[in-house]
């Protein structure tokens, strides 16, 4: 760790393994996307991609990248950034590894306000992704304030949020047995999460969305790093404990809920994220733009994954991930038990 | 005497299960039903239809009862239950399976499927946790870790074989409706065999909440006890889950009600446990069925919407930690 000095005493601190951990998952996530641009049942070389994102490609290749694949590749980087940014705020405010939103009811309760539009009213695209929006929003508050007893706690946090997501499981369920069998498998693909036919419609909404509160979410990376060392310290280094705390929830649900509302409950992304992005850059606090970086990086490595081993859109990235993901925590685990460090 | 009582409780409910319904049955004809079949609508229904439901009730709501008291006990954590342990799921992984690639289609033949599943995840994350220092985040952790591993695999066999998709559908729900005398035949033993050998290890499991050395100390055999424990575990649920389905709550919620009133005895949770499960999974049952007349709702949907939030309620009084 090195710090920068100015004469005036002002400093910043610079991590140089984090800063290169951060390049090198911009690199790693902008190659998976060429690639996976050029993947399909049409290949495009990478050359080509590049040259067709510059502008400068054939009317063929233009259409096919600029009207098909790269929105679904948009679609993808900011779904994935959004839930490694939730993911890692969750964990760090809940203190618990399980505690990404995937785990505590707000995947859950997106899926019941999808669910809902597809078996019960046979909603459109847009009607669905309105509904899993409107869920994701409502369990996040209900979720915040059943945890609430004089600020909200990470082991209530996490202890409620698994109560909830048990209750809004069964929902799913009874929602499930109702439908006829076409509404049934259209619910089990998107409860899946997938990028399948993504466009322009759905980039632009999460844009936005992205734009306003990754910021401010990064913004706050500071007095979250300092939470991290009890509210009472905190407070004495001049942090408002339970302000930072409603920001950064109310930012983390937001984003969650607009990434699920743009390619479903994608499972493991948010729980895995962190993880991996704290082990790669060593360094103590959130790690809240290396999650965002790895986020992204991982969900696109997982559709490519996908599209490479079975065939465009014959699975949804989100089993992919979940199986990734658990796989991963698996290794996790017994790595960690043999430092002994949980 | 309590214990009197909640057999007493349980009697009714027995009774309840039989007479109500889609077709309700006056109390005097069950009694008639049940020890003088004449062949009537009403014996035929009581017969064929609402008494294995009821008995698979017991049974299943009795095992999952134990096997969360045990389980709870055993890893001295609150959150133990075999839904969130992974059981549930090794078991719906392995009946997918069975559906998709072996072509399995009867109730019967999923059940050794699903026992198997059950008990390879139980070893997997119990060997995971860590055997001997298997703390409650850990346990948890490496089921949720084992679940989502295998959810993502059950996910993809569902979405590439679509028949399977419509069968799993209602197995994983959890419901006592399809329930038939030879599944109870089936898995009774199992769960017979389960009961004795949880009930019997209760001395002991008293001693080791007290922790591993100082259960030594008072002459009890540690690793033994730990042993049989999981093993009997693992039978009740897998028992359970292949029968009915995953039902989640029912092994949780009701060890933390007895624990509220026993005190911290296991030789009063246990057998309390065992009685007043199948009270609960049998009162879910008739909800179920009295709500949505003449359809149903399934039981492991009622036992979640009722489990969900007694269990918030409890953790919100900060009475969860403290086993």
């Amino acid at each position: 760790m090195k710090a920068l000095r100015t004469g005036g005493g002002l400093s910043v601190r610079i991590e140089p393994r984090a800063l290169l951990v951060g390049a090198l998952l911009c690199v790693a996530a902008l190659l998976v996307a060429v690639v996976l641009i050029g993947t399909g049942d049409f290949e495009i070389p990478a050359t080509d991609v590049v040259s067709t994102l510059l502008g400068n490609g054939s009317t063929a290749h233009t259409f096919i990248i600029n009207d098909l694949r790269l929105p679904r590749v948009l679609v993808g980087l900011l779904v994935g950034a959004a839930l490694g940014l939730a993911g890692a705020i969750f964990q760090s405010i809940s203190r618990n590894p399980l505690g990404s939103p995937d785990i505590i009811g707000f995947g859950q309760g997106s899926t019941v306000g999808a669910l809902t539009v597809i078996v019960l009213f046979h909603g459109s695209a847009v009607a669905v992704a309105a509904g899993s929006l409107v869920g994701g929003l409502v369990t996040g508050v209900v979720i915040y304030l059943l945890a609430w007893k004089r600020g909200v706690h990470g082991y209530r946090l996490v202890l409620v949020g698994i109560g909830a997501a048990a209750i809004l499981t069964a929902l799913n369920g009874y929602l499930l047995t109702k439908a006829d069998l076409v509404d049934a498998a259209r619910a089990y693909v998107w409860m899946a999460g997938s990028l399948n036919g993504r466009d322009w419609d759905q980039v632009w909404p999460l844009l936005a969305l992205c734009a306003v509160l990754v910021p401010l979410a990064l913004a706050y990376a500071r007095p979250l790093r300092m939470l991290e060392m009890g509210d009472d310290v905190a407070y004495a280094l001049g942090v408002r404990p339970e302000r930072t705390r409603i920001v950064l929830m109310l930012a983390a649900v937001l984003l969650t809920a607009a990434a699920t509302a743009a390619a479903g409950p994608v499972s493991f992304v948010a729980l895995t994220a962190p993880q991996v992005a704290r082990r790669l850059t060593r360094s103590p606090g959130p790690n809240l733009f290396a999650s965002l970086l790895m986020g992204a990086t991982l969900l696109i490595a997982a559709d490519l994954a996908a599209q490479r081993a079975f065939g465009a859109d014959t699975l949804p990235v989100g089993v992919l991930t979940g199986v990734l993901g658990g796989v991963y925590l698996l290794w996790l685990l017994v790595a960690e038990r043999r430092a002994g460090r949980i | 005497m309590g214990l009197l009582a909640s057999v007493g409780v349980l009697a009714l409910l027995v009774v309840a299960s039989i007479a109500l319904g889609a077709k309700q049955i006056p109390v005097g004809d069950v009694w008639h039903g049940l020890f003088h079949n004449s062949g009537t609508d009403n014996d035929v229904v009581i017969n064929d239809l609402r008494l294995p439901r009821t008995v698979l009730g017991l049974l299943v709501g009795a095992a999952l009862g134990l096997a969360g008291a045990v389980l709870q006990a055993l890893t001295r954590n609150p959150l133990a239950d075999p839904g969130l342990l992974g059981i549930n799921a090794g078991a719906s992984a392995a009946v997918v399976s069975a559906i998709s690639f072996l072509g399995v289609t009867s109730l019967t033949g999923y059940v050794w499927f699903a026992f198997l599943g059950a008990a390879a995840v139980s070893v997997l994350v119990y060997a995971l946790g860590g055997v001997r220092s298997a703390t409650p985040v850990r346990l948890a952790l490496a089921g949720t870790a084992v679940t989502a591993a295998l959810l993502g695999y059950i996910n993809a066999v569902m979405l590439l074989d679509s028949s399977a998709l419509d069968k799993m559908r209602f197995w994983t729900v959890g419901s006592l409706a399809s329930a038939s005398m030879s599944t109870i035949l089936q898995v009774a033993p199992f769960i017979a065999v389960g009961l004795l050998l949880a009930l019997g290890i209760a001395r002991p499991l008293n001693a080791m909440a007290m922790g591993d050395d100082t259960a030594r100390a008072l002459g009890a055999r540690v690793n033994l006890t730990r042993v049989l424990a999981m093993t009997a575990a693992t039978v009740l649920c897998g028992a359970a889950t292949a029968a009915c389905g995953p039902i989640v709550f029912v092994g949780l919620m009701v060890p933390h009600m007895v624990r509220a009133f026993t005190g911290p005895d296991q030789r009063w949770i246990l057998p309390y446990s065992t009685v007043l499960s199948p009270v609960l999974l049998l009162g879910a049952d008739v909800i179920g069925r009295l709500v949505a007349r003449p359809a149903e709702l399934q039981v492991g949907i009622v036992t979640a919407l009722i489990g969900g939030p007694l269990f918030i309620y409890l953790v919100r009084r900060r009475r969860m930690a403290q086993l």
